[in-house]
Order: structure tokens, then sequence, then C-alpha cells
């Protein structure tokens, strides 16, 4: 127990394997995130309905649900485990599967906030891109990224922040091993099963308040400074 | 005409249902401005659309000299990316994201063809923007968005222009403001253009050519001045006809009023800032005409123009629209079926047609191809 302010190395590797899950979640997700949000925000297609449920499920679903989904898919006896595995694919038990059940409760708080940046862009720019010779792809690079950027940026630091705080999915999924698997909530629930646990879980406390308020305020800061970049308002075609 | 605006010139022909709405339509827009002109819902701005790529009509054929832009016999369809039109909208469309400089640049970017120091300064200069160029979109007035937007169209190296109502987001100053660089853009650039209006004192100005629309339909096509003097072509109702004179600057008198020359007969205008000698375009509403059947005396009104009737039409309520053909050049006017009977108009019979001096506003009164009075660039 490390009663004298600082972090002890268990409370230490539970930070970083944190930030190195949520990062990695919100890295792979992002571009699938913003691929799925495009779909739903512009194109009609079979099972659109379909998708945005699957995509909103994680949300909905009790934690425990989707991590014990994931253990039947991903784990050593399920089929996407095994179809994985001769690639040296492994989710079960690992840091990376903390990562994969912390991007897909993140998922739908990150396409949500990418979609509704989408819904906003006036579709008249867009036109306005394509009659000046941008074929699609680069009307979606020129035009429509940089005017989504503060919504994808929104939708980053909640997905991180989500990531941060996934408890249910990956404890069921991945377990608490410490330095592999135990991030901060897991370790904060661990502390909390010992005798005399209190203090080191309340430094974690302290530790996911920090990185809470910091995410959120640096969000604050950067959509602030884009809105800005953008004039008054971002729909403003006229 | 030459041959190389032969060769650029747009021809179209579409029919298209939306709803109840029939469109089928079917014209030619030469080098100049073609004016489609008609009120909203007449099918100007669908067809604008069609000719962009941005809209795929049911059917029809839409050509660039020999290229084919769209056929659906054939099944060609040119995507909007590939049609190189440059589109000038109602609302400016620039990205709010991009400085006035990328914005301006946006289209040879994208082409990828090299940019072009000289042009990209030269309309900097026509347009006025060279103070703008840092600046983002947003901090920009009505008027300024708007130059941009048409040089941003400009400087895409269009082979066709399209303009949709560019001015009806704008009040009267900056309608005012951005008039004159169309003038300019039809006097100095090779390229066609295709102008969406439904402002009569626009098509007075800027029109070579007019289309008129109806419901969905091309009411008449051609030359300006013989669609808009034609009775039977008022698409905007028969309050809003309007015929137009060419004229020239004769001299200013000391009293405040310009004198102009229409065909060696006399006008007198309030004060007009040209030069004499210089060319002008004056719209003449067909509500500012009254029709004497004797050469009239003791009358207030200082224009009064010999002519004979030509055509009449009955309008819908108690009003009629006289076509007169005098010798400044067709007169439309607009009186009441009461008075064709009581003074017994009939095709051919001579009459006179009273203008007063106040009636031709500052608004309908523009250059011409023929001497523009309006300061140019000095071009090498």
């Amino acid at each position: 127990m490390s009663g004298d302010g600082l972090l002890g190395p268990d409370e230490w590797a539970a930070v970083l394997l944190s930030i190195r899950v949520a990062f990695f979640a919100v890295l792979w997700s992002l571009p699938l995130g913003v691929l799925c949000a495009y779909a739903l925000a512009r194109w009609e297609f079979p099972g659109k309905q379909l998708l945005n449920g699957l995509v909103h499920l994680p949300l909905i679903l009790p934690p425990v649900v989707t991590g014990y989904l994931l253990l039947l898919a991903f784990g050593p006896q399920g089929p996407l485990g095994q179809a994985l595995a001769p690639l040296g694919i492994s989710f079960a038990f690992r840091w990376t599967g903390a990562a994969l059940a912390a991007a897909i409760m993140a998922f739908p708080l990150m396409v949500r906030a990418i979609r509704l940046a989408l819904e906003g862009v006036d579709p008249r720019l867009e036109e306005a891109s394509a009659t000046l010779g941008a074929s699609p792809l680069w009307v979606f690079i020129t035009v429509t990224l940089p005017l989504i950027l503060p919504g994808i940026l929104t939708g980053t630091i909640l997905a991180f922040a989500k990531a941060i705080g996934e408890f249910g999915a990956t404890i069921t999924f991945v377990s608490n091993i410490p330095g592999e698997t135990r991030t901060i909530p897991s370790a904060i629930y661990a502390f909390l099963q010992v005798p005399g646990g209190e203090g080191a879980a309340f430094q974690l406390v302290i530790v996911s308040i920090v990185i809470a308020m910091g995410a959120l305020l640096a969000s604050e800061i950067l959509a602030r400074r884009m809105n800005q970049r953008l004039g008054t308002n971002s729909r403003g075609a006229m | 005409m030459s041959s190389s605006a032969e060769r650029d010139m747009l021809e179209v022909d579409l029919q298209h249902q939306l709803g109840s709405f029939a469109l089928n339509a079917a014209f030619r827009a030469p080098q100049g401005i073609t004016v489609l002109f008609g009120r909203s819902g007449s099918g100007k701005t669908t067809i604008v659309n069609a000719v962009a790529g941005l809209m795929r009509p049911n059917a029809g054929t839409i050509r660039i000299g020999t290229q084919v832009l769209y056929d659906s016999a054939t099944g060609q369809y040119l995507p909007p990316h590939k049609r190189h039109v440059g589109y000038i909208f109602q609302e400016g469309r620039l990205f709010p994201h991009l400085s006035v400089r990328s914005n301006l640049t946006y289209g040879r970017w994208m082409s990828g063809t090299r940019a072009d120091p000289a042009l990209f300064n030269r309309i900097v200069e026509m347009l006025g923007l060279g103070a703008l160029l840092t600046r983002r979109p947003g901090a920009l007035s009505g008027g300024e968005k708007q130059r941009v937007a048409i040089g941003r169209a400009l400087l895409a190296a269009p082979r066709l222009i399209l303009a949709d109502e560019p001015l009806a987001a704008l009040d009267a100053q900056r309608k005012a403001e951005i008039l004159p660089y169309f003038e300019r853009l039809r006097d100095e650039v090779k390229t066609p253009i295709l102008y969406v209006s439904h402002s009569a004192s626009e098509v007075a100005r800027l029109a070579t050519r007019v289309v008129a629309l109806e419901d969905g339909r091309v009411l008449r096509q051609g030359r300006a001045s013989d669609v808009l003097a034609d009775p039977a072509v008022t698409p905007l109702g028969a309050r809003a006809a309007g015929a137009i004179l060419q004229a020239k600057v004769a001299r200013h008198h000391p009293d405040g009023l310009t004198e102009l020359s229409a065909s060696g007969l006399p006008l007198l205008l309030p004060h007009l800032d040209k030069a004499p000698g210089s060319h002008v375009r004056i719209r003449i509403a067909a509500t500012d005409v009254i029709i004497a059947a004797q050469a009239p005396a003791g009358l207030s009104a200082l224009n009064v123009l010999p002519g004979t009737v030509d055509a009449l039409r009955p309008g819908g309520g108690p009003g009629a629209i006289v076509s007169l053909q005098t010798p400044a050049g067709r007169l439309l006017a607009r009186i009441t079926q009461r008075s064709v009977d009581a003074l017994g108009l009939h095709p051919g019979m001579s009459c006179h047609a009273v203008i007063k001096a106040v009636a031709v506003a500052p608004d309908d009164i523009g250059g011409t191809e023929a001497a523009p009075g309006l300061p140019r660039d000095d071009q090498p």
C-alpha cells in the first residue's frame, strides 16, 4: 500500500494500461466509426435499421452480456477466436481483448457524434465542390471531412473517456489480470475487494476524474478553436 | 456568330416529371448571356441543375458543342465533376473552412491543372477581390461573397457558366454592385452563360438571348429585344411586361435631364451618368406607356413616340397588352380593354405612345455589348 500520495507500481500499471487500451480502442474504431456514421447519415440501403441497431446495441445491453458475447465469439473456442488464431491475433485474456471490448462499448458514442456532425454539413457545399471538379472521394476529403472535424473530435474524446472507464464487458471478456487486463476500473474493483485497499482505490478515483476532466477540457478548447476557423456557423454557405 | 462560338454552344432538350410538375424544355445557349426567364416554379433551377449534373432528368439530351453531358437514349451521363461547368449559386456556397484564396483556386486544384497566375490576377482584379484573399467567407458581406463565388466559378476554367439567380439573395445596393460584373462577363468572356432570373430588370440589362419559361415549357426564345417585345410573352404576368430599346446618349441638359437618341428619336430621362455617345439599353415597362390615338398636346409627359399597333393581346382581367412598332423599336403598353375599344385600336392603326420621362428606372439601364459604358481592364 502506498500511503504517501504517489501512485504505487500496481496503480501506475493500471493507469498506463488503461491509457494504452483506450488509445488503441479509439485508433482502430475511428475509421470504422466515420464510415459507419457516413453510411447511416447519407446512404439508403437494405438493412440500414439493422446496422443502426447493431451499432447501438452495446449502449442498451447489460455490459456483462456484451462481454459474454465477445467471449463466445473471440474466446479460444469461439469461431472468430479460432479463425484469427492462425494469424497470430488473439484477444482472450489479453490487453488487446480489453481494447476490443472498450472499442465496442465506446463505438455508439463515437458514431452518434460523427453522424450528428455529418447531418449538419450542408450537402449544397458538397454539390458546389462537385461542380468545381472534385470526385466524390475528393469532395469527402476536402469539404466533408474538414467540416465534421469538430464532431470527430467530440466523438473521439467521448469514446476515449468511455474506453478508459469500461468495466463490465472488459472484466467478463478478459478477466482482471494484473499488468495485462487490469485497467483502472478493474483495479479499483480489485482494491475494494481487499481490506485496507480503499486508499489505493481512492487514488485511482482521483486519477479517473483528472483524466475525464482533462479530456473534456481539451475537447472544449479544440472544438472552440475549430469553430472559430469555420466562422460563426459551420453551415453558413452564404 | 463565329464557328468557335457555335462549337461551344449549349444545347438542351429535356423532359422530367416531378410529381405533378412536367418539365419539357428545349433551347440553346450560344456565347453571351442566355437568361432562363420565368416565375418561381417554372422549372428554371431544375434545368440548370440538370445541366450541371446535380439532377438527372427522366429523358433528353444535354450537349456542349459536340460533348455529350447527358443522353437518355444512349444512357450517357457525365458526373458533375467531369462536366467543367462553373456554377454560381444563389447562396454563394463558399467553403467556410477555406480562405477566399483557397476558395478561388479550388477548381484548379481539383482539376489538377497548373495554376495560371495571370488569369488568377486578372479575375481577382476584375472582381475587386485583392483585399479579401486571406479572409474567410464568414467574414465577408453578402456582396463580397457573391463576387468570390463568381471568381471561383470563373477560375475553374469552365466551358459553360451557370448562374442561378445569383443576385436574388442580395439587397438592391448589393445587386447594383454585382450587376456590372455580369455585364463584363458577358462582354469579355467567350464562355456561354446560362443565367436564371425572374427579375425583368436583370433580364433587360444582361440578356443577349432570352428563354421564356412558363410551367415547365419554353414559351419563346430568341434575342432579348425580340422576346421581351412579344406581347404574348409575359412569363411574370402582364404587369411585369416591358420592352427594351437600344439608344445612345445624345446630350445632357442643364435642367438635369439626359437626352437619348433611339434611332434618331429623342427620349428624355432623368440625368444618366454616361458620357454622350455611349450606348445604353433601356427597359420601358408596359405599365408606363400610354396610348393616344392622335398626337397629344398639353401633356406633362415628355416622351411621345409615333407608332403603329402591330398586335393586341387581351389579358385575363380588364387589361390588355398592345404592341407598338415605333421608329425607336418595339414598345409594349398595358392599357385597359375598355381603352382599346374606346380608341378603336386594331393592328395597323397609327397612334402615339406616351412615356413619362421618370418611368425609366436606373436599375433598368445598362451598357450594351456594342459599347459598354463601364470601365474595363486594359487588356494587352
